[in-house]
């Protein structure tokens, strides 16, 4: 039956994820964006709330609840604070998700449940300096020692949401050369450890207070217990996981566009212009009607994709919707924000400029814009009497 | 979000659309847009199979079926033939004027002979020559004489001009009182003083036959007045409100099969010794055309089940319209891009969809006016 509503327990996350994003998060995102200062005390809130595993069952440490609470939930903080929601999406979605599917018991147990709980902070480690879209070309390398026990890595990661602070990586590695997706596989390499070197915060334009940096591992001994599902399973490790990485950065991207929005909304009753509030003009009201009719677009495929993720269901095609569409609302929407506020848009006294900023990344990471249409595209030329 | 499986009921009118797409509509589509032919006869299988009353209740001979099994029926139709679909909305809507605003012996009377075939079509006569968004201003005339009223005036932009057997049309009872004024009746064709224009010529839905419908002198009984004096501004608007997801709907439905002319085109075609499906320049467009058909498609589905619980809905209903026909254009523009030269071509159907895409942005209320409701909506909401 097509049923729009939220269940009871959707609301109930959504409206904690609401209350402690103003109370905790808001008042502080214009300073720690100004400082890029990682928001250390708000993380740490949002574990003991069980923000950082909602997705994650409660056997595990997480709250137990479903991926649309999760989208929710992240739509809100989000909309407080753009670099605080990719630490969380970070680690639910690249780091929870993938040890829950394709971890052991005893990884889950070891590692799973802290970072489900807020008491380990995860980072997931597939791009290098040389390989973003091209995942397939990634050249760090784990060889197997002889006596079997152990890898040794060596290799550089690049753009590492949460590196700096992280107590764990999921990381993928090459452990067969010329074999491309299939010689690939994943580990879980704890942080910090002998050899691996956390490189320097990036100097980025937006998301200034989430922390990025390169990781450096130079023979980095993990042990086989680590390995996170089969040798030659990397690849597809990699990519179910940001199949759901995608629908957390879909919400991230809604949440900063839905900041814009309802920053303009509220500015257009309160600027005169020609002797009234400059909501009364059609120039402005037009393009609050376009912004408000794409955020609730981008909602709509957002939730989607959630939802048939819940249902366990096929949902790339979905979630590459969702994720670029939302996040070139995103885009757009933050840039039309800027005109409603006109030169007030454009000074940090304004909170749309750091929506702004904030907003372009959405197109970038965990999937450019460009590889979601060419997932998008590959699914739709497949697809049979469409 | 739960679901968005159609149930049972909805999944069987959308099956009833989809027989009726493909054998009725499909075959002659090309052909009737050409020649700009209505298709009388499609329209009286279409009536008989109970897709003129999909709202209406099952004791006038309607489906009864919903909003949601509506707005599937109007996809499924447009994506074969968008003019005979656009036909068939409007008579749904005089339809469901009737069922809602009507007294039973009114009801009784139009309803199970407009359901079963009696008539090609129904028409809503609103806009004017000199009144379109602005409908409240409209100057057609009721006179009252007797047990009378009689109609003068001319309408512009009728669907089915001509060729439907009942019009529901809007005409002042109060020579002042704006939108208070105005009182809405069930005018039958034949009735002396009421005559169809010849035909305008159109850019697209060249199926649906359209005409200014003039009333000089039109006696009409006063058992004919739907509603009481003074409420047509209501039933009109509370027609249009429904109609602006049938509309978004139908754009969903040229859309979808612009993306589908595009698909089979690039699966086939060659450029520079490579398929086209291969090349990033032809996948960008699928991959656009896809993402919006869903993004909008949601849209609607989420307006029909609002209207569905009867919750209010006219935000939701006016984003679908404005997204919905805007993307319909961008999708078929960018599908007769895909195709390139061949795109010209009418044995594709992408040159067609690009030309009906181009008025669901204006009919039953344009996108400025569409605008101008969110808008309303959202400063209410944050105000």
């Amino acid at each position: 039956m097509v049923d729009f509503d939220l269940t009871q327990e959707q609301i109930m996350v959504r409206d904690l994820a609401r209350a402690f994003a103003l109370k905790d998060v808001a008042p502080h995102a214009h300073a720690w964006d100004e400082q890029s200062r990682f928001p250390v005390e708000a993380v740490k809130k949002m574990g003991e709330l069980g923000l950082m595993g909602v997705a994650v069952p409660s056997e595990w440490g997480g709250a137990g609840f479903d991926t649309v609470s999760y989208v929710l939930a992240m739509e809100e903080i989000s909309a407080a604070c753009a670099s605080t929601a990719v630490t969380m999406s970070v680690n639910n979605s690249l780091v929870c998700d993938p040890l829950l599917k394709f971890g052991t018991d005893a990884q889950k147990a070891e590692w799973l449940t802290p970072l489900a709980e807020g008491r380990k902070l995860g980072c997931f480690a597939l791009s290098e300096p040389a390989s973003g879209s091209d995942a397939g070309a990634a050249q760090c390398f784990a060889e197997l020692s002889a006596d079997g026990t152990y890898y040794t890595v060596n290799g550089t990661k690049n753009w590492i949401t949460n590196g700096p602070d992280a107590d764990v990586c999921v990381l993928i590695a090459v452990t067969e050369r010329g074999k491309g997706n299939r010689g690939m596989t994943a580990f879980i390499s704890p942080m910090p450890s002998e050899g691996l070197t956390v490189g320097a915060h990036e100097k980025k334009l937006g998301i200034k207070a989430s922390s990025t940096s390169q990781l450096v591992y130079s023979n980095v001994k993990i042990p086989v217990s680590l390995r996170l599902g089969g040798v030659g399973d990397g690849f597809k490790v990699a990519m179910t996981t940001l199949d759901g990485g995608r629908i957390g950065i879909a919400a991230q991207a809604l949440g900063i566009a839905r900041a814009a929005y309802e920053a303009s909304v509220r500015y257009s009753q309160e600027r005169m212009a020609f002797g009234a509030p400059i909501s009364q003009l059609q120039a402005i009201q037009f393009k609050l009607a376009d912004m408000a009719t794409r955020l609730d677009a981008a909602r709509l495929l957002t939730l989607r994709a959630a939802m048939l993720k819940d249902q366990k269901g096929r949902h790339s095609k979905e979630s590459a919707m969702a994720k670029l569409f939302a996040s070139e609302a995103a885009m757009w929407i933050t840039t039309q924000a800027i005109q409603v506020f006109g030169g007030n848009g454009y000074v940090k006294d304004f909170p749309v400029e750091r929506h702004f900023r904030d907003a372009k990344i959405c197109e970038i990471y965990e999937g450019t814009s460009e590889i979601q249409r060419l997932v998008i595209a590959a699914s739709a030329l497949k697809e049979v009497g469409a | 979000m739960r679901d968005l499986q159609p149930q049972a009921g909805q999944a069987q009118v959308l099956d009833l659309a989809r027989v009726a797409a493909r054998e009725l509509l499909a075959p002659s589509a090309t052909d009737n847009d050409r020649a700009e032919r209505f298709p009388e006869e499609a329209m009286r299988h279409l009536a008989r199979s109970g897709l003129f009353g999909i709202n209406v209740s099952k004791a006038y001979g309607g489906l009864e079926a919903g909003v949601v099994a509506y707005a599937l029926a109007v996809r499924e139709l447009a994506s074969a033939c968008a003019g005979t679909t656009v036909g068939l909305m409007v008579t749904n809507m005089v339809a469901e004027a009737i069922a809602r605003f009507g007294d039973e012996a009114q009801r009784q009377r139009w309803l199970p002979g407009l359901l079963s075939g009696a008539h090609a079509a129904a028409s809503f006569c609103l806009s004017e020559p000199g009144s379109g968004s602005d409908a409240a201003s409209l100057r057609a005339t009721a006179r009252r004489d007797g047990d009378h009223y009689v109609l003068d005036g001319t309408k512009a932009w009728i669907t089915s001009g001509g060729r439907a057997g009942l019009y529901l049309v809007m005409a002042r009872t109060s020579p002042d009182g704006g939108s208070r004024g105005i009182s809405a009746f069930i005018v039958e064709a034949g009735t002396p003083g009421l005559c169809a224009t010849k035909p305008e010529d159109k850019l697209g839905m060249r199926a649906s036959v359209t005409t200014q419908i003039v009333l000089d002198g039109c006696r009409v009984p006063s058992a004919n007045l739907l509603g009481a004096e003074g409420d047509g501004f209501k039933v009109a608007m509370g027609s249009l409100d429904g109609g602006r997801i049938g509309v978004a709907a139908q754009a969903c439905g040229i859309a979808v099969a612009a993306q589908r002319c595009a698909l089979d085109f690039a699966r086939g075609g060659r450029a520079d010794g490579a398929a086209l499906s291969e090349q990033q320049s032809t996948q960008w467009l699928i991959a656009d055309n896809a993402a919006e058909l869903d993004a909008g498609w949601l849209l609607v589905l989420r307006a029909a089940a609002l209207k569905d619980k009867g919750a209010p809905h006219s935000r939701e209903a006016a984003m679908a319209k404005v997204f919905c026909t805007e993307m319909a254009s961008e999708v078929a523009s960018r599908a007769l891009q895909v195709l390139g030269e061949a795109g010209e071509d009418s044995r594709h159907s992408a040159e067609r969809n690009l030309r009906d895409a181009r008025v669901t942005r204006i009919y039953e209320g344009t996108s400025e006016v569409q605008r101008i409701v969110i808008a309303r909506e959202c400063l209410k909401a944050l105000s």
